[in-house]
């Protein structure tokens, strides 16, 4: 796939919530451009608007105004079959693994749905050796999430999960919405390795959303930087880690906690 | 010598299931707590940090038992104390705590002052609603926190907010140890500064005197901890001060885990990380040799078979592995060598 072909863009994109008291304006004209095979991240503290954005994309929400645009395509959500045509090649991968899996369904089962929503027929043993395959590209062991229910994987290995459905289904595009934030630091790292894998040998774009500037230089090869529903900052991430232009990046930087140098508090 | 505040020792903690399992959550845990002190406490999802944080407070409800080893507080054995004994002197005035989960920890229904009063009351005889409340104002004033948060209800509050004011709640008895148990998980990283920088505060300003903070965020414990002992399936592994610790891990489990730190530096980007493969032993099985030697790189033959004690670097430095510090320096060494050729 070329790696400059454009797969997303939004156009003024804005969301407003409100009722009769009050109005909020959760995104506030956005405009963006993804292109196909980039990480992007999207930055900003809890309430900048990241996660209304990411369900604008996803089509759980629809835009007051403004239009975000699929391949030269407005997108459609009318009817079932354009909502699931949109979602093979649009995916989200969620900040709770323990509420993603459906609690009832073994997880291995939830893995050969995904299989079966492409519409292809696959005997028994085929389907399993395509999940196995799956799971291995996340460095799980296909005996240790087979025949179990979700309540018996840890954080770790269910996000990682995650990342092995979204593999099924090959979208062009994943939406991860601070994947990280519910996990624990020792398998963060693996996580994200899982995401970059994901891209590097699938061609996927990648939006990762997250509160944690740290993740997204370490990650991505775009940064948005997010306050009060706009964009004040986007640029690669060396010029916008490293030499910041506005307050509020240079804000964010400094209150990740680092170990150059310590805080003084 | 500063003052021990409390000490524990050979503390072991089981998880009793319905299935007739045990679970050691906590394993021969010892360690001190001086004055002015902050000790922080690193481990994974499920080591036991938090079944740690319950035993030091004697909060022991079933499916979790004292199994033996001994808590004190300021010399005095808590485990052989009464429930009522333990919540009229100990709980509160001696020791606090503040929950992992601040967004659920308040009563949705009470406003914020009424929350004091029920503190207050309950461990000050005959005080009256307008001290209280005085109390309180004063006390929000000298942590820079908005004095209108009392007569409000917590859904109002920011997740930020309600953590401060959570720990306003705590400290309101001036308790010498607060227990943090991840106090900033659910938070973004600004709010999570502020919430930081109030802890430091309590310390400076006297109101406790030290401090127990439990993470799994290395870099956050750095810029927080004086000292730092890492947890591994209910042990501790590694103990020394947050300097050594961090830049001079000495077990293997340490060092896995100081390289898959993130910060937001020069050098970062394009660096593999490594990952420590395979997850912890589940903890119901009788584990013999080295916790740690499934997972370990270094791992020989004789890890697997007797159980490995703490050894002492010096009075502050203490690691559990079979190898001396100088051969495990040396195969770091070599694995860094082997990772840029």
């Amino acid at each position: 796939m070329a790696k400059s072909e454009l797969l997303l863009s939004g156009k003024d994109v804005t969301k407003i919530f409100s009722n009769k008291k009050k109005k909020i304006i959760a995104v506030d004209h956005v405009n963006f451009e993804f292109k196909s095979g980039e990480i992007i991240s999207i930055v900003g503290e809890s309430g900048s608007g990241k996660t209304t954005l990411a369900k604008m994309i996803l089509g759980l929400l629809s835009p007051t105004s403004g239009e975000i645009i699929f391949r030269d395509r407005p997108i459609e959500l009318k009817t079932r079959e354009k909502r699931i045509e949109y979602w093979k090649n649009v995916q989200p991968i969620f900040q709770d693994p323990f509420s993603s899996f459906n609690i009832f369904k073994k997880v291995d089962n939830v893995l050969s749905d995904c299989i079966k929503l492409l519409n292809i027929k696959l005997k028994k043993d085929e389907k399993y050796k395509k999940i196995e395959e799956a799971c291995n590209f996340v460095n799980l062991r296909f005996d240790e999430i087979y025949n179990k229910y979700p309540f018996e994987l840890s954080g770790g290995q269910m996000q990682r999960l995650m990342i092995a459905r979204v593999l099924l289904i090959r979208p062009r595009l994943v939406i991860a919405d601070e994947p990280t934030s519910m996990i624990d630091a020792c398998s963060r790292a693996s996580i994200l390795d899982a995401l970059m894998k994901l891209r590097d040998e699938t061609g996927t774009t990648v939006v990762f959303i997250t509160h944690d500037i740290g993740l997204a230089y370490y990650v991505s090869d775009k940064i948005y930087v997010m306050k009060e529903g706009r964009f004040v900052e986007e640029g690669f991430p060396d010029d916008v880690i490293l030499n910041p232009t506005e307050e509020y990046t240079k804000h964010l930087i400094g209150d990740v906690p680092k170990i150059e140098s310590r805080w003084a508090l | 010598m500063a003052e021990k505040l409390l000490e524990v020792k050979n503390l072991k903690s089981v998880y009793k299931t319905r299935f007739n399992e045990r679970i050691t959550a906590v394993d021969d845990v010892s360690f001190d707590l001086e004055d002015g002190k902050c000790l922080g406490i690193a481990g994974e999802s499920g080591c036991g940090k938090s079944t740690l944080a319950m035993s030091i407070m004697g909060y022991y409800y079933p499916p979790l038992f004292y199994e033996s080893g001994s808590v004190c507080i300021g010399g005095v054995d808590i485990i052989k104390m009464s429930y009522n004994q333990l919540r009229e002197k100990i709980l509160g005035k001696e020791i606090a705590y503040i929950p992992q989960a601040a967004m659920n920890a308040l009563n949705p229904t009470q406003r914020i002052i009424n929350l004091i009063e029920d503190v207050m009351k309950e461990h000050v005889s005959g005080i009256t609603k307008n001290e209280i409340k005085k109390i309180a104002e004063e006390r929000f004033e000298t942590l820079n926190l908005p004095k209108d948060v009392l007569q409000k209800y917590p859904i109002e509050l920011s997740g930020g907010m309600k953590q401060r004011t959570v720990i306003a709640i705590s400290t309101i008895l001036n308790p010498k140890i607060l227990i943090a148990d991840e106090p900033t998980s659910a938070l973004d990283v600004t709010s999570q500064k502020i919430v930081i920088k109030l802890l430091k505060d309590l310390i400076k300003r006297g109101f406790i005197k030290a401090m127990v903070f439990i993470t799994h965020e290395l870099p956050l414990l750095y810029n927080i901890a004086d000292d730092i002992m890492v947890m591994y399936a209910g042990e501790i592994v590694e103990s020394g001060e947050a300097d050594e610790v961090i830049f001079d891990p000495i077990h293997p489990y340490s060092n896995g885990l100081m390289n898959s730190i993130i910060v937001p530096e020069k050098g970062i980007k394009g660096k593999k990380l490594t990952v420590i493969p395979g997850a912890p032993p589940n903890l119901k099985y009788k584990l013999e040799g080295c916790r740690f030697s499934d997972r370990c790189l270094y791992a020989k033959d004789e890890c697997k078979i007797s159980k490995v004690n703490m050894k002492y670097v010096n009075n502050s430095r203490s690691y559990r592995c079979v190898l001396r510090v100088d051969e495990l320096k040396e195969m770091y060494e070599n694995g860094k060598k082997r990772a840029t050729t």
